[in-house]
């Protein structure tokens, strides 16, 4: 399992791969962002989106989804505090296969919560053709493997 | 009519209050943020924020939950009056989101929205871009969520 300790400057973990369907798209919209061009492919169309698109909100979710599954189930996360930032760059459509990869920017330990590190990741998920659809930077607390040495 | 015209900047808008129940945590994280604390009650004990509570991606999603049905209402009133709502597009993204507080297994979050600044996209003529503050308070008027919002408008 990967904690603090393995979380170095540059070092870069998959995300899992995500096939996105429309069926996908319009459940997740209707529930939170029922506008058109997220429900149908015909408002998609007349949308300057292109086509039917995922909500900006259910992409950020499937990207997490692709983390999880990709690394982060594999680690000591403890759950973040928020987001840097998060850049919508290309519309996420029915059909796209989504990738992508995390990269560790910086890390350091928390003197307020002993066994317990920040580390700030820079997140990239692209479509089949290689286009970045979405980035962002967050940090997320992770456990240390040796609490002991960090304590001392 | 423009958005700002309907919202000047510093009005704060309350758009809908969400209950986020057990249920409803756990069916959201199952399918995009099953991390322990998100999905089993008891395993969250052992985890820093204590107890089951909402993935911050789907706070996130329960202030546009409120902000779309707040909106369609909006425009549908403002039709009703005779006037043109403000005819807003997608969104290119956030910055400064801050989930501040665990959402645990029965709060309600009341969400809101405030116009900052408005200003003409550069790179497409007759569009703006809106930048506004979004934030979500809990039942203890505790704020659990923040986050700084973009969304496209067309004259």
């Amino acid at each position: 399992m990967l904690h603090f300790e393995d979380f170095l400057p540059g070092r870069s973990y998959p995300l899992a791969e995500k096939q996105v369907t429309a069926e996908e798209i319009v459940e997740f919209a209707s529930e939170f962002d029922p506008q058109p061009m997220h429900l149908s492919e015909e408002a998609g169309k007349a949308s300057i989106l292109g086509g039917l698109s995922a909500s900006g909100w259910h992409t950020s979710s499937m990207f997490m989804r692709m983390m999880f599954d990709g690394w982060l189930s594999n680690s000591s996360s403890e759950g973040s505090p928020g987001i840097e930032f998060m850049e919508w760059k290309k519309p996420v459509l029915a059909g796209d296969t989504l990738s992508g990869r995390s990269t560790v920017i910086e890390s350091r330990a928390l003197r307020s919560r002993p066994g317990i590190g920040m580390v700030e990741f820079l997140h990239e998920v692209e479509n089949q053709r290689g286009e970045i659809v979405m980035r962002g930077e967050n940090p997320i607390m992770m456990r240390f493997r040796n609490v002991e040495e960090n304590a001392a | 009519m423009r958005l700002f015209e309907l919202s000047p900047p510093g009005k704060k808008v309350i758009t809908g209050t969400l209950v986020f129940t057990a249920e409803d945590i756990v069916r959201y994280a199952r399918k995009y943020d099953p991390q322990p604390f998100h999905v089993d009650a008891e395993a969250a004990k052992n985890y820093v924020f204590g107890g089951l509570c909402a993935s911050g991606w789907h706070t996130c999603a329960g202030w546009m939950k409120t902000y779309i049905a707040y909106w369609q209402k909006e425009v549908a009133r403002l039709e009703g009056e005779g006037l043109v709502a403000p005819k807003l597009g997608p969104s290119a993204g956030f910055k400064k989101l801050q989930w501040l507080r665990p959402v645990y297994a029965g709060d309600s979050v009341t969400y809101s929205v405030e116009l900052v600044e408005t200003r003409p996209l550069m790179s497409r003529a007759g569009t703006f871009i809106n930048m506004t503050v979004c934030d979500g308070v809990n039942q203890n008027g505790e704020t659990v969520m923040r986050y700084e919002g973009t969304v496209l408008e067309f004259a």
